[in-house]
């Protein structure tokens, strides 16, 4: 028996975030089987419920990377001031609250938005954002810029080479070149936003309702908060559950690819360049559609700045103190699995991808609520949910570093007897310092913009910063909710950046 | 005395035999071509393989299922001998204290180890602020330090420059094998071998050849070393 490479001692922090993460994804998702009422099988409603589901994260993939094929071709062959700020800001829908999002849709296509005001204008009729098109524009709004940074690493990932070949021969690029390269990466991208879909819930919340416009998840919701029908919001939680695995499948089957990558700036030199126009008219009108919502937040925002109601600051607190918990816990849970290595980061790290905060929500309500208040544990288990759900990510940043250093370092370690917890404390922390950073960062930043499973919880007194939002735009102050938004977005970028500094500061290896 | 008994090695399908003695106080020199097994035979030594069958013993203790960490053994690898982001002092605490929680004379120590290898005064440097040979020897600082009574190099001076790797050399003659240490170093070079090795064991076709002493070896070579040495 060979000895190990690394040094081997205690293991209990590894096998407490394996069973963290276990109870919250296994464990809830047995509550939700356990206690859901199959009675008669499904209603006409959840029919309806699991159709709206499928066909709008079909049409949301769909339009998603219709649309980001054409940036992304811009993006690959031009040069131009300001292209890797743009491509950078691409990532940055990633780490946007959903509904700070949603408000800035609204600004522009909602009722009085921009759109509506200059159709106004010219005397047509108002149209209305809510339904089947306004789910999918919000979904197209976060995940066109995720499919715009796949196809455009699959564009660079042509090498130089073959468009010297191609250009000398004469033989025309988009046929021999660049059609089979989107035919291997068109379809995994629209399978991870496809799935990325399935499980968004703020978004439906927001957009969707009415019998016509809700998702599973949404039907969760309704079927805990509304009605308090816990079995038959077990019983949505688990047919959620299978779309998800299904999804996860499909998605992991025909992916390897990493969302959050980089070494997106090159641009490859290539000779069939004419009319550039087409490709900056793209890209201007690509930097619109994602940066306007996003301006007249600040717009809105800013001047409410400073008269918002306390509460709104005294749930900007919870959540700054839920994002803080649930990044510590993350990163904390993410580094004993990667150093357990292997095994262990493969299968329990990518079971929350399957998991939605919905039904893990469900899950944990059904647990508690013989026990406790739901609302009394509403920021507890937000925290703890949230942990877990971007422990994903967190693995994918840390996993790699850890593995590297275990080769790099492991054997000088064992042969100069240097036991787990100097390995640790010596060598492991300051080494992975970065991708520790980023990945806390990133848990910190989901976790800030959440509103899943605290919509599940929270009572008055335990609101979020995201959630008083959302009730704030839900009894139309459209204005407070835009300085909270603005406070909301302003929040989860600079907990990020501070983490993801950290990471960087001092780190001279 | 090291000694390898009925020593059987094994990584996928190669494998290696290995009967042999190593004198105590000497320097021996493992010679023999690349994937001949000489990295494999120092990795068994070391702990990092177990052998299939055989034994592994330091004068009468039984090492064949000792920690790596738990060896009389230090090692120096071909590369990633010291941590980049710990200063050469703290490397070379590391031999001394694992945990490096250094007490007054273990820095005293420390100090003294760099000066013994020609470092006065660069304790609070980290490594990519020194060039490869002080790299070298703040390595060999952190094998004084632990002192222990075998240390096996497996070629962790091959990217120096020439002269350098001879004042490494030079360096491991005067301050450990006159220390009396254990030296087994793996080497493809003759000259290496002439320079600070005793004596020298083939290791070829999955074999380790009794050592003898290197002049014998390298002036009378058997056919192997021949084929070898061209």
């Amino acid at each position: 028996m060979a000895h190990s490479a690394v040094p081997v001692t205690a293991r209990w922090p590894d096998a407490l975030a394996g069973v963290l993460v276990l109870v919250l994804t296994l464990g809830t998702l047995g509550a939700v089987a356990w206690r859901a009422e199959w009675g008669d099988g499904l209603d006409p409603a959840d029919w309806s419920a699991i159709g709206f589901t499928v066909m709008q994260a079909l049409l949301s993939a769909f339009f998603s990377v219709m649309l980001a094929i054409p940036v992304a071709r811009a993006l690959a062959r031009r040069q131009f001031w300001g292209r890797q700020l743009l491509i950078t800001l691409l990532g940055a829908p990633f780490l946007l609250p959903v509904i700070v999002a949603v408000l800035g849709l609204l600004a522009i296509f909602g009722r009085a938005g921009l759109l509506n005001t200059g159709l106004a204008w010219l005397g047509i009729a108002p149209i209305s954002i809510f339904g089947l098109h306004g789910v999918v524009l919000a979904h197209v709004f976060f995940n066109m810029p995720l499919a715009v940074r796949f196809i455009l690493q699959g564009w660079l990932s042509i090498p130089a080479e073959r468009f010297r070949l191609a250009a000398s021969l004469n033989v025309p690029i988009w046929r021999v070149l660049e059609l089979p390269m989107l035919r291997a990466v068109v379809p995994s991208t629209f399978l991870v936003i496809f799935l990325l879909c399935l499980t968004s819930f703020a978004v439906a919340l927001t957009m969707g309702g009415g019998p016509r416009a809700t998702t599973v998840e949404l039907a969760i919701y309704q079927a805990v908060r509304f009605d308090f029908d816990l079995g038959r919001a077990a019983l949505l939680a688990c047919i959620q559950f299978v779309l998800c695995v299904l999804g996860a499948v499909l998605a992991w089957r025909v992916t390897g690819n990493d969302p959050i990558g980089t070494g997106l700036d090159r641009v490859v030199r290539r000779w069939d360049l004419a009319r550039p126009g087409v490709d900056y008219g793209v890209i201007i009108l690509a930097a619109i559609f994602l940066l306007l919502p996003l301006a007249m937040i600040v717009l809105r925002g800013l001047p409410e700045f400073f008269n918002m109601p306390a509460a709104i600051w005294a749930a900007a607190f919870r959540s700054v103190l839920v994002a803080l918990g649930s990044a510590l816990l993350c990163v904390l849970m993410a580094l004993a699995l990667a150093l357990r290595g292997e095994m262990m980061v493969s299968i329990v790290g990518v079971m929350p991808l399957a998991a939605s905060g919905l039904v893990v929500g469900t899950g944990a309500f059904l647990l508690v609520f013989p026990f406790i208040r739901p609302a009394d544990v509403a920021l507890l288990v937000t925290m703890l949910v949230n942990a877990t759900l971007a422990l994903p990510f967190a693995l994918r940043a840390l996993a790699p570093a850890v593995e590297q250093i275990k080769q790099d370092y492991g054997r000088l370690a064992l042969s100069l007897d240097i036991a787990k917890g100097s390995w640790v404390r010596l060598v492991i922390l300051p080494r992975v310092r970065r991708p520790l950073g980023f990945a806390a960062g990133l848990a910190a930043a989901l976790s800030m913009g959440d509103l899943g499973v605290i919509a599940l919880f929270a009572g008055q007194s335990e609101e979020t910063l995201p959630l008083a939002m959302y009730r704030l735009m839900g009894a139309y102050r459209m204005d407070s909710a835009a300085g909270a938004a603005l406070l909301l977005v302003a929040l989860s970028f600079t907990l990020f950046w501070i983490c993801d500094r950290w990471g960087r500061a001092d780190a001279d290896m | 005395m090291l000694t390898c008994e009925n020593l059987i090695l094994r990584q996928g399908s190669f494998s290696l035999r290995a009967d042999i003695a190593f004198d105590p106080g000497k320097a021996i020199a493992l010679i023999g071509p690349s994937g001949a097994g000489k990295s494999t035979l120092l990795a068994a030594i070391a702990g990092f393989l177990s052998p299939v069958s055989g034994r592994l013993l330091w004068r009468d203790a039984d090492l064949t299922d000792a920690a790596p960490g738990a060896r009389p053994v230090s090692m120096l690898f071909q590369d990633n001998n010291l941590f980049p982001h710990l200063s050469a002092a703290q490397n070379v605490g590391l031999g001394l204290r694992p945990d490096l929680r250094l007490s007054a004379p273990d820095k005293a120590s420390v100090a003294t180890a760099l000066a013994d290898v020609g470092l006065d005064g660069f304790g609070d440097r980290k490594p990519n602020a020194l060039s490869g040979g002080q790299q070298s020897r703040v390595a060999l600082a952190r094998v004084l330090v632990a002192d222990r009574p075998v240390v096996l190099l497996d070629e962790p001076f091959a990217a120096l420059g020439p002269a350098l790797k001879d004042e490494m050399l030079d360096l491991v003659q005067s301050k450990l094998v006159a220390a009396g240490k254990t030296v087994i170093m793996v080497t493809h070079d003759p000259a290496d071998a002439r320079r600070i090795a005793d004596m020298a064991a083939l290791v070829t076709d999955g074999q380790v050849s009794a050592p003898v002493a290197t002049d014998v070896l390298f002036n009378d070579p058997p056919p192997a070393l021949k084929a070898y040495l061209g």
